[in-house]
């Protein structure tokens, strides 16, 4: 608890103590009206004289209608009619309220920056002498190198420079999957070391490292709102001077008829009291909050409460493939020798004559052999853009590349029928056989397509790739549409016709890995960017971003905000029923001043309570 | 410029209306405050800034007497 929350509490306990005291008192013995009223006067000044004072100031100032002035005037009104126990007790449950309000909110601020407690506190800066010093990360410049020791947190973005490590990054990405690094890896700020000894040259300033930037895009993430909050500040400015003219009708107009004043200026009092709309007010933020801190604990960053808002109504999803729901990785996935050979002799031939070759395939072939390749033996190698690589190994004249490479050179060879990127070898002038390299798709997004089918959602597939490996993707993966041989402005208006047949009501969400797709990212709905907490461009277009580059947490994002979506309107048609219920009941009479109190206290701390379910994320990972 | 400050405010409602009232001063062009963070983003005219700053004290403090703002 805070100090303030303290003295609270301290002022609850005296005047409730006071108040039992003073009504024991007056029930024994015949007490006068007026040393009643003393009497009866103290506790309630010491518990509410806060809220006449912010009465009386917000009066002054023009800001009446607000909780304060509420409880003011009924409780004012309920002395006047000489109920002072009641007056006191309403004053005391209404800020025994207000402290729980304030214990709860403050408790889920705490759980929330318990969760995002990524920061660094220090850095240790080698110096030109080799002297290590610790330092706060705000103040180690660029190519500074530093060192992690086995345990500590990596303070700023940089590349390894010594040393290597397992790192865990499950305080950024929720997973705690470690990961292996060496010299010349890059590494980001947030991870531990849990093993070995670091020594990082540093990339980027601290306020650019990723560990700023996410805490920046959390923290700002609870000023934008979304349209649910918005429309309960905006219903409460109308919904408060609404309640206080009808409580005025309620004491003036039956009792010009009837005569009665007492009791209808009574019943206007109680109507005042039910009315406060503390309960949406407050509720509401909090579950944003909460959805928003949970999310990004489990490496899910949400830039506002209005994008919270829009994903649970998504009702459509469009994916790129590339990086996104495959691992953009290319491997070899076949190898079909044709002559007498070996595998491994044809991968081997295809990689030494590609050894020299910057191309993603030349990548995969080496990749593909185990061991090093003896580059001595090549020499004479000529790349021939959009066909492949010839090259002499020792005496041989060996050719690896696409079909076009194998007609041009009139070498007669069998057509492999793969889904994928096909390389024949020939070694002088002889077939020798075919290598697949392929996409492979992340081993979690079948499940994740699986689940989003199961929460109703609309899949599609855009990609650049050829029509035959998009549709088999689709098909391994069970996507509903695809799109593909798409340029990058085929994408943005694909995501434009999707945009117009989407049901109503609903939003598009675009899933990419950031490369590339800024524009469609910023497109549609909702733009969610993966795996791409290196590129700035994808972090600045996209309005959710996952930190790993796993399609699970898509789905799991999707029910976090159906869940958040789901308790607010819980909370608004709750609070919103009980109080028009008890506000009919008390303009009837039937619900008195301890009803009132129940209608408004009761209300607020059931809706904060159910509020707070929303910090309880791990329900919905599991 | 924008700027972001730390800002102490009690209740939920008060930040709304404040946030309301900051937006209608001259020269701001945005605030936003989020109750929860217990912040305030301002994007004000750079020229009054230290001007338009004093002013939402004023603003705020008329409408919740406990706001606070850390400059």
């Amino acid at each position: 608890m805070t100090k303030k929350q303290k003295r609270m509490l301290r002022r609850i306990l005296i005047s409730f103590g006071l108040l039992c005291f003073v009504s024991l008192f007056c029930a024994l013995f015949s007490v006068p009206w007026f040393i009643q009223l003393v009497l009866y006067c103290i506790p309630y000044g010491i518990i509410g004289h806060d809220v006449l004072r912010k009465a009386v100031l917000g009066i002054r100032n023009g800001e009446v209608f607000d909780e304060n002035f509420l409880m003011a005037i009924a409780t004012i009104g309920a002395i006047l009619m000489q109920e002072y126990a009641e007056a006191a007790a309403v004053m005391l449950f209404y800020q025994i309220g207000e402290l729980f309000q304030s214990y709860a909110v403050g408790k889920s601020r705490k759980s929330i920056s318990a969760l995002m407690d990524i920061r660094p506190d220090y850095a240790n800066r080698l110096d030109a002498e080799g002297n290590l010093e610790q330092v706060d990360p705000e103040t180690v410049a660029i190519d500074d190198v530093i060192v992690v020791r086995p345990g500590e947190k990596i303070p700023l973005d940089g590349i390894v420079c010594e040393g290597s490590a397992v790192l865990n990054t499950s305080a950024l990405t929720g997973e705690s999957r470690p990961q292996t690094v060496h010299v010349g890896d890059a590494v980001i700020s947030g991870c531990v070391s849990t093993d070995g000894l670091l020594k990082i040259k540093v990339s980027k300033p601290f306020a650019e490292s990723t560990v700023s930037r996410i805490l920046d895009l959390v923290e700002n993430s609870s000023l934008k709102k979304a349209k649910a909050e918005n429309f309960i500040t905006k219903f409460a400015r109308y919904y408060t001077p609404a309640v206080c003219i009808g409580a005025v009708l309620l004491a003036v107009v039956p009792s010009l008829f009837t005569g009665n004043w007492l009791i209808w200026i009574g019943r206007a009092l109680t109507f005042l009291v039910i009315s406060c709309p503390c309960a949406l007010v407050i509720s509401i933020p909090l579950t944003f909050f909460g959805g928003i801190g949970g999310a990004s604990r489990c490496g899910i960053l949400i830039k506002g409460g209005n994008y919270l808002e829009a994903l649970a109504q998504t009702k459509s999803i469009v994916f790129d493939k590339t990086g996104t729901l495959t691992q953009g990785v290319f491997e070899v996935t076949e190898v079909h020798p044709a002559q007498a050979k070996s595998e491994i002799e044809l991968l081997a031939i295809a990689a030494l004559a590609e050894s020299y070759s910057q191309h993603p395939i030349a990548k995969s072939l080496r990749n593909a052999v185990n061991g090093t390749l003896d580059k001595t033996t090549v020499s004479n190698v000529q790349e021939i853009a959009g066909h492949g690589v010839t090259a002499c190994i020792g005496t041989d004249t060996a050719a690896v590349g696409n079909a076009k490479l194998m007609d041009s050179l009139s070498i007669p060879y069998t057509p492999h029928k793969g889904i994928g990127t096909v390389v024949y070898v020939a070694l002088n002038g002889v077939f020798l056989g075919s290598i697949l390299i392929s996409d492979i798709a992340k081993p979690t997004a079948a499940s994740a397509l699986k689940q989003l089918k199961q929460l109703g959602i609309r899949t599609v597939m855009l990609t650049g790739d050829s029509a035959t490996v998009a549709n088999q993707v689709a098909a391994d993966l069970g996507i509903d549409e695809v799109h593909a041989e798409l340029l990058p402005a085929d994408k943005v208006q694909w995501v434009e016709t999707l945009l117009n047949q989407k049901p109503e009501h609903s939003t598009l969400a675009f899933v990419g890995d950031g490369v590339n797709d800024a524009p469609v990212l910023s497109r549609a709905d909702i733009g969610i960017a993966m795996g791409s907490l290196g590129s700035d461009a994808a972090i600045e277009a996209a309005d959710i971003v996952l930190m790993d580059d796993d399609p699970a947490k898509i789905p799991l994002a999707l029910s976090i905000a159906r869940k958040c979506h789901r308790i607010v309107y819980q909370n608004i048609v709750f609070a919103l029923t009980i109080k028009l219920l008890f506000l009919l009941l008390g303009a009837v009479g039937i619900a008195n001043m301890w009803w009132a109190v129940f209608a408004d206290v009761g209300v607020m701390v059931l809706a904060v309570l159910n509020a707070t379910r929303m910090l309880n994320i791990k329900h919905i990972s599991r | 410029m924008q700027k972001k400050f730390q800002i102490e405010v009690d209740c939920a409602n008060c930040a709304a209306k404040i946030e309301a009232a900051i937006n209608k001063i001259e020269g701001v062009n945005s605030a936003s405050i989020s109750f929860m963070a217990q912040k305030m983003v301002l994007d004000a005219d750079d020229a009054n800034f230290d001007r338009i700053v004093k002013e939402i004290v004023k603003v705020g403090k008329k409408i919740e007497p406990d706001f606070e703002l850390d400059v």
